[in-house]
């Protein structure tokens, strides 16, 4: 199978976006990735040295392999530098006695200005191809061109769809400055969206990737923004009197859960992504907060109707809340998977605060995490890890780990607090 | 252990140079603006509720809320953990100010509610907020008008403290009580 890609639209936006204005801070915010955990079993697999790809400024196969090993269920088998073309014959017997269970080759080809990159997956033991890919690069792309590739090889061998092209956003805390920030899945290419000296909390990213909503309390309270990441221009999503916080976005992408205190104590209520239609979602003489939307239509939330704060659920279109959590006596900052199956969310256990999955059908819970001061945890868009935000020597760090709790990253910078995390959706084609 | 480190690359030096700092128009400019509350420009014009009232009715005509010997410039009120009543020791301060207010029907007042790091930043944020709204109840019943008040919470966001302590903790569950012109 072969089939063409295009560079997606958002890195064609990404140069008239400027977003980012400061060299200096930028350097400085640099997030490094440390892999603290993995997969028991890793696949071996070899990423060849593409024919003609050092032409390019930075090799392609560097970031594939980087994407590979840090996924935590490759385990990245060393070929040598010698380059193998994508229609070139395989050397199998050297492939297998390297351990490789499947080998990446490919062939980069200038075209015109830019770059015709092919990519071929083999199994090795099979001896047969599992699929190509092609997509054409301009010189600079190598980032992202390699990003897609790692898509295809996680693709072709898991099954499931990669997140190595996907972003993320995070506060960046340094000293009085609050930057809401966005980088690669990598923590590569950060670009401040909003620099501050007052906080920023609770980014959410449109389901198109192209805006983020943020709380933020530069007029010393919590107002609602929404923010396009192609334009750099924002509007108040809301601004109540009392506070407006926790916003989060229905799948379609026009409207958002807001959590408002203009009539009494924190209340749910949605509004249209420009402030207006403002819609009351559910009533409790309690706390409601921290809503977030599923994709089969209900409204996970925390609430301490109950006297603790524990995670409810209400279908968006109105109905009655259902109680989702029963262990323990502190449940919060719920966030369902993208297939609607489980949910994650934040558990105190004796004095820790740990990132915790529920399966919504059996109601198991597992703990995912051996850190106590977990916060903040979003999905990877497949599913497959969670980010979240936690601390380490008293410093902020976001942290990511597989649904299985096996695989751990941690993601931090040299100076300052990280915080609040969101994992982007997929890039649109 | 593996460990790598990703360095900025080229490109996005390469975007930054292309990138003018200097906001070509209000949109451009609020992506990399800095926001100090106090010149938020194109948030004003959008915004739902004015806070700021008018500066001739602001703090700077009323030395008696700053005076050091004056039970106005005590600002803050204390809770107890998990606690959201206003404790006796607080109630000549909250008198004090609604006499205030009340003597002063131009003034209005922002209470913001605060709380210690623990848990949710969210969670928190709505715990702030019970806190803010004790104060103004308060305020209210004894006889503050609710357009002179305006209550909400910074959460855990603002802590007075920054040390993971006892102390600590007590000192960021408060309600700050702020005057036109200080807000």
């Amino acid at each position: 199978m072969s089939m063409n890609l295009r560079i997606p639209s958002f890195l064609q936006s990404a140069a008239p976006a400027c977003l980012l204005a400061l060299a200096s801070s930028l350097a400085q915010a640099q997030l490094a990735i440390e892999i603290t955990g993995a997969g028991a079993n890793r696949m071996p697999v070899a990423v060849a040295s593409f024919e003609g790809e050092s032409a390019l400024p930075r090799a392609v196969t560097d970031v594939v392999r980087a994407d590979l090993e840090r996924s935590g269920i490759f385990k990245m088998v060393e070929l040598g530098p010698s380059p193998m073309g994508a229609d070139a014959p395989v050397d199998f017997g050297r492939v297998r006695s390297r351990g490789a269970d499947a080998v990446a080759v490919g062939t980069v080809s200038p075209s015109g200005g830019r770059y015709q990159v092919q990519v071929r997956l083999h199994d090795a033991a099979k001896q047969v191809s599992l699929g190509s890919q092609a997509m054409v690069m301009s010189p600079n792309q190598y980032r992202t061109t390699g990003h897609r590739i790692s898509d295809f090889i996680y693709e072709k061998l898991t099954g499931e769809p990669g997140v190595f092209s996907t972003r993320i956003a995070y506060v960046l805390k340094s000293g009085a400055r609050y930057e809401l920030q966005i980088a690669d899945a990598d923590g590569s290419n950060a670009q401040t969206a909003l620099a501050s000296r007052e906080p920023i909390i609770s980014p959410a990213w449109s389901p198109d990737g192209t805006r983020l909503a943020y709380v933020s309390f530069e007029a010393k309270k919590p107002v609602v923004y929404v923010h396009s990441l192609s334009t750099g221009q924002r509007n108040v999503a809301a601004n109540f009197k009392g506070s407006n916080s926790a916003p989060a976005w229905s799948p379609d992408g026009r409207r958002l859960a807001v959590v408002l205190t203009k009539d009494g104590q924190s209340q749910l209520y949605s509004v249209n992504s420009d402030g207006s239609g403002v819609l009351r979602l559910a009533s409790s003489s309690g706390i409601d907060t921290e809503p977030a939307w599923s994709t089969d239509g209900m409204i996970y939330f925390t609430s301490d109707r109950g006297g603790s704060p524990q995670i409810y659920r209400v279908p968006a279109g109105g109905g009655d809340a259902q109680r989702v959590t029963f262990e323990g006596s502190y449940n919060v900052s719920p966030r369902p998977s993208p297939d609607g199956k489980s949910l994650v969310y934040v558990s105190r256990n004796g004095g820790r605060f740990q990132v915790t999955m529920l399966d919504l059908a059996s109601r198991q819970t597992q703990t995912l995490t051996d850190s106590s001061k977990d916060e903040s945890p979003s999905f990877a868009p497949n599913g497959r890890m969670v980010l979240y935000a936690t601390e380490v020597g008293g410093r902020g760090v976001l942290a990511a780990v597989s649904s299985d709790g096996r695989v751990k990253q941690r993601l931090s910078v040299q100076s300052g607090d990280v915080r609040e995390p969101a994992w982007g959706p997929q890039p649109r084609n | 252990m593996k460990y790598a480190r990703f360095t900025l690359s080229l490109i996005a030096a390469g975007l930054l140079a292309a990138c003018s700092s200097a906001p070509t128009t209000e949109g451009q400019g609020a992506a990399v603006e800095d926001r100090s509350g106090a010149t938020g420009s194109g948030v004003d014009a959008n915004r739902v509720v004015a806070v700021n009232a008018d500066a001739k009715y602001g703090v700077a005509n009323h030395p008696e809320l700053t005076d050091p010997k004056n039970i106005l410039s005590k600002r803050s009120v204390l809770f107890d953990y998990n606690s959201f009543v206003i404790k006796n020791e607080y109630r000549a301060l909250v008198e004090s100010h609604a006499k205030f207010l009340v003597a002063h029907p131009k003034m209005k007042m922002l209470i913001q509610g605060n709380t210690d790091e623990r848990g949710s930043r969210e969670y928190n944020l709505a715990l702030g907020q019970k806190r803010a709204d004790a104060v103004k109840k308060a305020l209210s019943l004894l006889g503050v008008s609710e357009a002179q008040l305006e209550s909400v919470s910074l959460g855990e966001e603002k802590p007075s403290c920054g040390d993971a302590s006892e102390a600590c903790w007590s000192a960021n569950r408060r309600g700050d009580m702020l005057y036109s012109g200080e807000f």
